[in-house]
């Protein structure tokens, strides 16, 4: 037990401003007229995001990592760079969710989110079973809620009940893999742990399936992926971009720290088993995405696909493969983001997420064809974007390792994922409105759009472009696994 | 420090792409002449790059390295060889005549150039870089663009299930490829994807053998290599002129330059054990190829297939893998780029006069169109490989090598010379001589100036490099020097 230190309070300073953020909505809300709030609320909540992610940037840089809290947290570089993006992520949603009706004016849906992203910068640095479980929870109940958030909308209060159900299932089974995993040793700290875990027995493998499933449903790890396009389909579209973006990252860092501190005595084993689940989340989650006519079940599906190919660099347990799967994270928050952001404001005016409406769009808006080809090329892992070097890094890291077959099957399955991103970009550029009367039917970007869309639309080039400091980062924090 | 002219140079088209995309889509015309000036421009950079290569060093030459991400070893770098400065020229020589053929383009010239460039650049990248990662990165960006140039502004009939097919073929080539590049970076241990370095990287010939076909094959999809051929005609036709242009003249050079580059130099050992098959599946592209092309009755089918047929002897050529043989490969590159660049341009004057690209139903053209008609009699010699032209000084050295390493695979593939003689006369007399058919009379227009500007400028090509052979094959006799001793002194 280390003892509490004042300057302890650096290794949550972002949780800290997130809830102080989160009191400061609450407390204004009331304070604004009703015409007001929608406004008020988004740019104070991006706006106070935004300090947040400076302030943290600015002062609480980790330096070597440290338990902290009793060995409950740990102040190290992985947690700090993926409370940096869960935070960006945040930023980007609010200003996606001021033009949606029912969601935007609402002081609750932004206080959600807040809550939700302080419970993943806590998923990201625990260092303890209880704190990882409270973590865990945190996150979801607030999500649970936004997924359901259109209490007049019965698809997405479906969304959100069904979320809450498989949420909570997944979550008991997993909190019975933790007990055993206490039984083992003992103890709840994840690094005293590891030193009990036994090195191979039927059991120790059971407890690692129980634990994978809570985490599998996090991240829509094939068999676990089934709700994903319900509750994105249901949720508003923003809600379901933060789900598909953040919440996956957050559970993708607590993968990364689970398994190469607690089970890397097992690697042998969950590395196959892993690299299994990732080749078919992979293949089904793109084969589906194939027959989709909502554009929001096809990001939904290439998601889960999605989660497949970060999956390739956890398989291969390497410092290369950590580092690979946090630069495919930093890639894909930025690309999916973007994705569901011009869906979102397509959606504003059309009212329509058919893939079919979006014949013609590239007449309609060229600045938002241009987005939207843009964040589909890196989906689909095309240079100069993000998405290209983050799959040549997994890819290059699951070969290193020797599993040259599992980067074929990514490699494979990035040609049947370009298919329907180009499919899409087919009906944007190519196909014309019914009347082909495009110019009488603009797409207004109102400003919260437009600025999110161009910072999103910039990153992904940037990322993909000059990659080395951003890949510098990501082995930053791989360095604190090994 | 000297002037970065290959920086320059790939990223010319690049910015030029960003500037278009920001002047207004009515203002057409400023938006062609930007057009126009960044192409001239990269013309002039690349004809500098080529005439002030230094045969007598021999080597890369203006060669830049910045590092990129050293942690992978990873690094922008660039630099020409004897092999890849004809190409960089041809690059710069297409464009050049891209623009001027795209002038009369209406719909949406804005996207068409930005995505255009976009492309080029990709291709100078690829053709420029000493880094295997960069190569890839470059190969890709070159691809893309394809899709929307074709689907958007190709030929109504064919273009969208053309233009994904292209797309996916060229894909899982490339992938295919990326895979055996990485299995060769980790493979060396010198964490480093520098190619001088991989060239030296003596990987055992069990590993070669293995990999090679992987990453050969993988590029020699875009180079158009049998059985793997079938996205290139559909392609060829269902673009648009100056994309078919591109497409067969450039694009495809960029196949067998990164086959050749990435597979040959870099795995020699794999190519001394698997060139029977390169030169089979090559064998078959030429004849086949050339058999094809006789049957077709659609104009640009003719020329897509004699593509078709022409790379099958580049690939022939890395075949051989004798000095001959690959100097006959590295000239034809360039002169079957500049020729098919002719005719596609060619077909396209024709087809946008008289909307129809059938055979039997056009004749006569020489009349209202006599520059375009000699202009594409002179690319026939040249596909024959008439002395004179450039298609003797490539395709002459081929068969020679060919004949020294096995003399009954050069006489079959002589074949293809007769019958690419014959489908190319047949074309010349049912289009341009013969009787105009009356619906086209008075409805044929005149060729405007900047097409034929462009005409002339290929042929003038053409015709000074089969006069002069010396103005390329000493170049790519260097680059060829460089191959050999790679294979093993040879």
């Amino acid at each position: 037990m280390t003892a509490f230190v004042p300057s302890n309070i650096l290794a949550i300073l972002p949780e800290i401003l997130l809830l102080s953020l989160g009191v400061l909505v609450l407390v204004l809300d009331p304070f604004w007229k009703e015409e007001n709030r929608r406004l008020n609320l988004g740019w104070l909540t991006a706006g106070g995001l935004l300090v947040v992610l400076a302030v943290s940037l600015a002062l609480a840089r980790p330096s070597a990592p440290v338990l902290v809290f009793g060995g409950m947290l740990r102040y190290d570089l992985l947690g700090f760079a993926f409370k940096m993006l869960f935070i960006f992520g945040a930023a980007i949603t609010a200003l996606f969710m001021m033009d949606v009706e029912q969601v935007g004016r609402r002081a609750e849906a932004y206080l959600l989110l807040l809550v939700a992203a302080l419970g993943m910068s806590l998923m990201a640095s625990a260092a303890d079973l209880v704190m990882l479980y409270l973590a865990i929870e945190t996150t979801s109940i607030p999500l649970y809620i936004l997924a359901g958030f259109l209490t007049g909308d019965e698809r997405s209060t479906e969304s959100g009940f069904k979320y809450l159900l498989f949420g909570a299932l997944t979550s008991a089974v997993m909190l019975y893999g933790f007990s055993l995993l206490y039984g083992f040793s003992g103890e709840t700290s994840l690094y005293a742990l590891a030193a009990s875990f036994p090195t191979f027995s039927l059991l120790a493998l059971g407890t690692i399936f129980l634990v994978l499933v809570g985490l599998s449903f996090k991240v829509s790890l094939f068999p676990f992926h089934f709700w994903a396009p319900d509750v994105y389909e249901g949720a508003p579209t923003p809600v379901a971009g933060f789900l598909s973006t953040a919440s996956k990252a957050a559970g993708f860092a607590v993968i990364l720290r689970l398994f190469t501190v607690v089970f890397p005595s097992l690697s042998a084993n969950w590395s196959l088993i892993l690299a299994v689940l990732a080749t078919l989340t992979m293949t089904v989650g793109n084969l589906i995405a194939l027959a989709q006519k909502n554009i929001k079940r096809l990001l939904a599906y290439s998601s889960i696909a999605h989660a497949g190919y970060a999956m390739i660099g956890v398989v291969a347990f390497s410092q290369l493969g950590a580092a690979s799967t946090v630069f495919y994270l930093i890639a894909y928050i930025l690309t999916n983001l973007a994705a569901f952001g011009i869906v979102t404001a397509f959606g504003h005016v059309a009212g329509s997420d058919d893939v079919k409406a979006y014949y013609g769009l590239s007449r309609r808006a060229p600045t938002l064809a241009l987005m939207m080809m843009v964040a589909f090329l890196s989906l689909a892992g095309m240079p100069p974007f993000g998405g290209f070097v983050a799959k040549v890094f997994v890819f290059a890291a699951a070969i290193e390792q020797g599993w040259v077959w599992l980067a074929v099957v990514g490699v494979l399955n990035s040609i049947i994922g370009l298919y329907y991103y180009m499919t899409v970009l087919k009906y944007v550029y190519l196909y014309r409105m019914e009347g082909e009367e495009e110019e009488k039917h603009p797409i207004p970007l109102s400003r919260p759009y437009a600025i999110a869309l161009t910072v999103l639309t910039i990153g992904i080039i940037a990322v993909g472009v000059i990659f080395a400091p951003w890949f510098g980062i990501a082995t930053g924090a791989a360095m604190n696994l090994f | 420090m000297q002037f970065p002219i290959l920086s320059v140079i790939v990223f010319t088209p690049m910015a030029a792409a960003m500037l278009i995309l920001l002047i207004k889509s009515e203002r057409k015309n400023e938006i062609r002449v930007t057009a126009l000036a960044a192409a001239s421009l990269a013309l002039l950079l690349s004809l500098w790059v080529y005439f002030s290569y230094d045969k007598a060093v021999a080597g890369y030459q203006f060669v830049e390295k910045y590092n990129w991400m050293p942690m992978l070893g990873i690094s922008l770098h660039f630099g020409v060889d004897g092999m890849s400065a004809p190409l960089v020229l041809l690059t710069g020589v297409v464009m050049f005549t891209g623009v001027l053929i795209s002038w009369g383009l209406d719909d949406r010239p804005r996207e068409f150039f930005a995505f255009l460039f976009i492309l080029a650049s990709g291709v100078f990248g690829v053709f420029a870089s000493l880094d295997l990662f960069m190569l890839f990165f470059f190969y890709e960006i070159a691809v893309f663009p394809m899709y929307l140039l074709i689907s958007i502004w190709g030929w109504i009939k064919t273009r969208e299930y053309a233009a994904m097919k292209l797309t996916l073929y060229l894909f899982i080539g490339s992938v295919v490829s990326l895979i055996g590049a990485l299995v060769m970076y980790w493979q060396s241990g010198l964490h480093t994807f520098d190619m001088l370095a991989l060239e030296q990287a003596a990987f055992s010939p069990g590993f070669q053998k293995l990999w090679f076909p992987f990453v050969f094959f993988g590029f020699a999809v875009l180079g158009g290599i049998f059985p793997f051929h079938n996205w290139s005609p559909d392609g060829h036709v269902a673009a648009p002129t100056a994309v078919s242009m591109f497409h067969a003249g450039v694009l495809m050079k960029l196949g067998a330059f990164a086959a050749l580059r990435v597979g040959i130099m870099l795995l020699p050992e794999g190519a001394k054990s698997w060139s029977w098959l390169i030169m089979g599946l090559a064998l078959v592209n030429i004849v086949y190829g050339a058999f094809i092309a006789m049957v077709q009755t659609d104009f640009k089918y003719v020329i897509g297939f004699s593509s078709v047929s022409h790379m099958g002897l580049v690939m022939m050529g890395f075949s051989t893998l004798t000095r001959v043989g690959l100097t006959g490969a590295g000239v034809q590159m360039f002169s079957h780029g500049v020729m098919t660049a002719l005719f596609f341009a060619a077909v396209g004057m024709v087809y946008d006069r008289a909307h129809t690209r059938d055979i039997p139903r056009l004749g006569g053209m020489v009349k209202p169109m006599p520059l375009v008609a000699v202009a594409f009699i002179i690319g026939g010699l040249v596909s024959m490989g008439m002395p004179g032209f450039s298609g003797f000084v490539a395709e002459f050295p081929i068969f020679m090598g060919i004949w020294q390493v096995r003399p009954l695979v050069a006489i079959i593939a002589a074949i293809s010379i007769i019958v690419t003689a014959a489908y190319i006369m047949l074309v010349i007399r049912r289009v341009f001589f013969g009787s105009m058919p009356a619906e086209f009379e008075g409805h044929i227009g005149p060729v405007a100036v900047q097409d034929k500007v462009a005409l002339v400028f290929l042929c003038v090509i053409m015709i000074g490099l089969g006069l002069f052979p010396s103005l390329m094959v000493p170049w790519v006799q260097t680059g060829v020097q460089h191959l050999l001793s790679l294979l093993g002194g040879a």
